[in-house]
């Protein structure tokens, strides 16, 4: 591999890494404040990449708009999937949320098979997104730069909204003790809609963003990125926002060099995503940068 | 000790013995459909129970069935079907050596099915029980997903996506059922043994279940492996039920459904493993007229095929919501409380009259 | 809370109560399929359940009894596969069927079928092993050595490649079966197979793969994929530069490679089942034209294939001049040149279908005719 081959795959490693990344903030923030696995993330995802397209097809709204109320209305989703699904298993044992995550999950995936039908769609990529980049032999389409952009900038907000409001430290107040919290007065519920809200308004952007790179969306699309994200955010160090994204990018960067190094063996490419949470979870399961201790 | 021990022991096996002859009349005077909905409940009552045990009974949610079944299936499957058939199903690269000389049969290759995915299980708990709680759920996922895309690549030994065919249709309800009835008996016991009383300590307070010197791990590691035993057979009755395998068959919608079954059941209860294996399997036949077209008086309402996937997502949310503890919560079938209800019925009866 | 509970119960109580449309006539002749409704590979079956729907608008009777569906969803499932069949049969009492979409599940179903002498016709299970002693199961679609040897002599002797690289979805058979034919013979023929990379059903990110392809510089790249990924990996070659002839197979005939692939599949090859514009036969057309009308779609290679299942067991029945298990099969076997959707059909040893293949190409948005390969 010359150099020219090793930059072009850093770069489809890299656009493919920060799409993780920011599937898997959404991920991390729930688990860290509810420490609940949202199976259902990456299918809400996919429900945001729907709404976009229905937004543009039925309602013929310019892709701008369309892809904000989008992210709206993937929010409520969220709101609405933690008022009716999560908030009355709260206090039940920790594994009837993830049960009721996993059946949100298939509902949603099901629901979509028989609402949207199964065939895939083609989601419309706008002229900004369509044109290629060409540098020294290496070539790349500009959504490449545009999706870390708008990735670190979603991160910049949602860093801010955690650590510099007064939202954000309920949450983080939340994530270390939540009876203590409700005792201080705090509207627990409330802060875990919020948290919800967020997280699905970030997925629904990184789905959004997928859905361009990858023109293409069906109700099962979800499920693979959304396994990743996961195993991304658990790399990272879950509960932990910037590891996710970190740990998005060295997902994507490892599934990418494993193919280009050895493309014989690319057909166990979505083996090393769970060799890899395999092996953090052995050895490290606190993932690269978390602090706090699994359960 | 229970006093009515003796009493009991009659019941049961009297219950068996009747339950066998209603399975020979099944299979006698059922149609073909019907019977092959009774292997699959027989079949899942195994898989479901087997699961229970390491999900229920020891408290430790996990999601690799799927993964055991599949090694179960495909160890049966190499060992029975004839060198000359293995010969006509490798038709892109033919299996390895001594893959393609052995056949053994079907008991044995049953036995070697539990036994490899037995020893799997075991390899995979020095593993997996390093974390608990959804870690674990996750972790034991990735396993599943593993399996399948290693039976996907390893074209010499599995034959890939092709997947093997033309497997003997050796099963049938007397194995399904007799593997149920083994399995259910192994784990009730297993159960009532002070193993099974560390297991539900494990599964209430892993830390104080420890402070008062149980090894956790250890009892992990026995339902875990016990587990992949029974599921590796079943695996393998399986194969050779539908008579055809492939990767795709082994996907995480197999654990899916093992595991609405166990949720309804009530985690933690073999009855209710049992009464929801045959409900979600039965059921699952059943509600196939929500997707058909229907007519309500005047309304005519057109087919929707995928309905019956949506209710069970939602019977699992709504489970969780209304009826965390399910059919039978963590209780148990027993025969006092079957005779003690005769007794009370007896007795209105007679007062009445 | 309690009033969605209520509603739910009030909900179940009607669906008790309801009343399945089984307006049986009680001469009608009963058709039953099985196909992947939901799950992984829900599109196919939904497309080709259109296309067994658009020809029995076309065909509603035989013999002068009306033609009654039924159809089975299989959750893209072997366990539910077998599950429908055997209901077909004993429940629904059907004559023939017609399904599966994917071989998996058609291999699960074919023994069932052939052990009660129902005929079973599958629109699209590729897997040589599906008809393998068979005695009741069909199939409409080429088999794969068919397609990959003449798309090797294809892309050899007409396109001049000598180096060619693959691009296969591992976790298909139909994909994995054709790309080791197609190498096999193109191997034979003289040429070199520079690179191989494999990528999954879902895959959505083909870029590492086409860069190391890319890198060993072929004349050709066969894909021989379903059309979602061909258009993904399309449209991410032409980002990447890669400026290759990419020739791929008949399960790249949808709309959606279009649709999705945009400017990227201009150009892209294919072996397919008919040609809009070189339509073989007046139900070729009065096909392609129902099926617009009634979908709105553009006819694709499934739902031509699942009307061809259709159209071909209807035509044993008129031979057979009856609904008998044993005499529809004895008709189906000696199919011979049955002028059906997807060109004209000869039923050869195992229940295989034996016909010619047109070469088409993506020209415009559209897909064009290039040439005719005889069987």
């Amino acid at each position: 591999m010359d150099l020219a081959q090793f930059s072009q795959q850093l770069i489809n490693g890299i656009s493919l890494g920060s799409l993780y990344g920011i599937i898997a903030i959404g991920y991390t923030m729930v688990y860290g404040i509810l420490r609940l696995i949202n199976f259902a993330h990456g299918d809400v995802m996919m429900m945001g990449c729907f709404f976009a397209y229905y937004g543009i097809l039925m309602f013929s709204l310019p892709w701008q708009f369309s892809f904000i109320i989008a992210i709206a209305l993937t929010a409520i989703l969220g709101i609405i999937i933690d008022r009716g699904a999560y908030r009355p298993v709260r206090k039940a044992p920790r594994i009837s949320a993830l049960i009721t995550a996993i059946g949100v999950s298939f509902l949603l995936e099901n629901a979509g098979i028989v609402v949207f039908g199964g065939r895939q769609k083609a989601f419309f990529r706008p002229e900004m997104f369509d044109s290629i980049i060409t540098f020294h032999g290496i070539r790349f389409l500009n959504l490449a730069i545009y999706v870390p952009i708008i990735t670190l900038t979603l991160l910049g907000i949602i860093l801010l909204i955690i650590y510099r409001t007064k939202v954000g430290r309920a949450m983080r107040c939340i994530s270390h003790d939540m009876e203590t919290t409700r005792l201080m007065g705090v509207d627990v519920n409330r802060v875990i809609a919020i948290t919800f809200a967020m997280g699905s308004a970030a997925a629904a952007a990184g789905g959004i963003l997928w859905a361009l790179k990858y023109p293409q969306i069906n109700p099962l699309m979800g499920i693979i990125p959304g396994l990743k994200a996961f195993v991304a955010a658990v790399l990272g160090g879950i509960g932990n926002v910037g590891g996710a994204m970190i740990g998005g990018l060295i997902l994507g960067l490892a599934e990418i060099m494993l193919v280009a190094i050895r493309p014989d063996l690319s057909g166990y490419r979505d083996a090393i995503a769970f060799g890899i949470l395999i092996i953090i979870l052995l050895f490290r399961p606190t993932g690269l940068f978390g602090e706090k201790l699994p359960e | 000790m229970d006093v009515h021990h003796r009493r009991n022991q009659i019941l049961s096996i009297l219950a068996i013995g009747l339950g066998f002859v209603l399975l020979y009349l099944a299979q006698k005077y059922l149609t073909s459909y019907q019977v092959r909905i009774l292997n699959n409940c027989g079949l899942f009552i195994t898989l479901a129970v087997s699961y229970n045990l390491i999900n229920g009974v020891t408290g430790q949610f996990s999601l690799e069935p799927n993964a055991f079944v599949a090694i179960g299936a495909y160890t049966s499957a190499l060992l029975t079907l004839s060198p000359a058939e293995k010969a006509m199903s490798f038709i892109i690269e033919p299996i390895i050596w001594p893959l393609s000389v052995i056949q053994t049969p079907f008991i044995i290759s049953l036995l070697a099915a539990g036994i490899v995915t037995a020893i799997f299980g075991f390899l995979m708990g020095f593993a997996v029980f390093r974390v608990r709680g959804d870690y674990l759920a996750i972790v034991t996922l990735g396993f599943g997903e593993v399996v399948r895309v290693v039976a996907n690549n390893t074209q010499t030994i599995t034959n890939g996506p092709l997947g093997l065919k033309a497997l003997a249709p050796y099963t049938n309800v007397w194995w399904t059922w007799g593997l149920a009835l083994i399995t259910v008996f192994y784990v009730s016991r297993l159960v009532r043994t002070s193993y099974g009383m560390a297991m539900k300590a494990v599964k209430y307070d892993e830390a104080a279940a420890e402070a008062v010197g149980i090894n956790a791990f250890r009892h992990k590691m026995l339902a875990f492996t016990s587990s992949a035993f029974f599921e590796g057979i079943g695996g393998g009755l399986l194969a050779h039920l539908i008579t055809t395998i492939s990767p795709t068959l082994f996907t995480f919608f197999l654990t899916f459904n093992l595991l609405i079954m166990i949720v309804v059941g009530g985690l933690g209860s073999t009855t209710g493993a049992i009464i929801a294996a045959i409900l979600v399997t039965w059921g699952g036949e059943f509600l196939r007229f929500v997707e058909e077209p229907i007519n309500i008086f005047f309304i005519h309402i057109p087919a929707v095929p995928g309905m019956r996937m949506v209710i069970f997502s939602l019977l699992l949310v709504l489970m969780m919501i209304f009826a965390r503890h399910g059919i039978m919560g963590t209780r148990e079938f027993s025969w006092n409380w079957v005779v003690d209800r005769m007794n009370g019925l007896k007795f209105l009866l007679r007062n009445r009259g | 809370m309690k009033r969605i509970l209520m509603s739910l119960l009030a909900l179940s109580l009607i669906f008790t109560f309801a009343i399945p449309s089984a307006a049986v006539a009680e001469e009608s002749f009963k058709v039953g399929a099985y196909l992947p409704m939901t799950g992984p590979v829900a599109a196919y079956g939904q497309m080709e359940w259109a296309g067994v729907q658009a020809a029995n608008k076309i065909q509603p009777t035989v013999l002068g009894k009306n033609v009654e569906l039924f159809l089975v969803d299989t959750k893209s499932d072997k366990i539910e596969a077998a599950n429908a069949v055997d209901r077909l049969i004993k429940k629904n009492k059907v004559h023939a069927i017609i399904g599966e979409a994917i071989s998996g599940n058609t291999l699960a179903g074919g023994p069932i079928a052939d052990k009660a002498q129902i005929p079973m016709v599958s629109p699209t299970a590729t897997n040589p092993l599906v008809t393998q002693d068979k005695k009741y199961v069909f199939r409409v679609c080429f088999i794969d050595p068919f397609q990959g040897e003449a798309a090797a002599s294809y892309a050899y002797d007409t396109m001049g490649a000598k180096k060619a690289a693959i691009l296969v979805d591992i976790a298909q058979d139909y994909c994995v079966g054709l790309a080791n034919f197609f190498a096999k013979s193109f191997i034979k023929k003289g040429g070199e197979i520079v690179a191989t990379a494999y990528c999954q059903t879902m895959d959505q990110d083909f870029t590492a793969q086409l860069s190391a392809i890319m890198a060993a510089k072929p004349d050709v790249i066969y894909m021989p994929n379903y059309y979602t990924e061909v258009a993904l990996s399309c449209r991410q070659a032409a980002e990447l530069g890669l400026n290759v002839p990419v020739f791929s197979a008949d399960g790249a005939q949808a709309e959606e490679l279009i649709s999705i692939g945009g400017k990227a599949v201009e150009g892209v090859i294919f072996i397919g089942h008919f040609a809009k514009e070189a339509a073989a036969s007046e139900l070729a057309k009065t096909y392609i034209e129902t099926y617009e009308k009634e979908t709105g779609k553009e006819a694709s290679a499934f739902d031509a294939l699942g009307a061809d299942a259709y159209f071909i067991l209807l035509d044993a029945v008129e031979r057979a001049k009856s609904v008998e298990g044993p005499k529809i099969r004895a008709a189906l076997a000696s199919t011979k040149n049955f002028p059906a959707v997807s060109g004209n059909i000869n039923i050869g040893e195992d229940g295989n279908a034996i016909k010619d293949a047109v070469l088409l190409h993506v020209k415009d948005g559209k897909f064009r005719y290039l040439a005719t390969f005889k069987q």
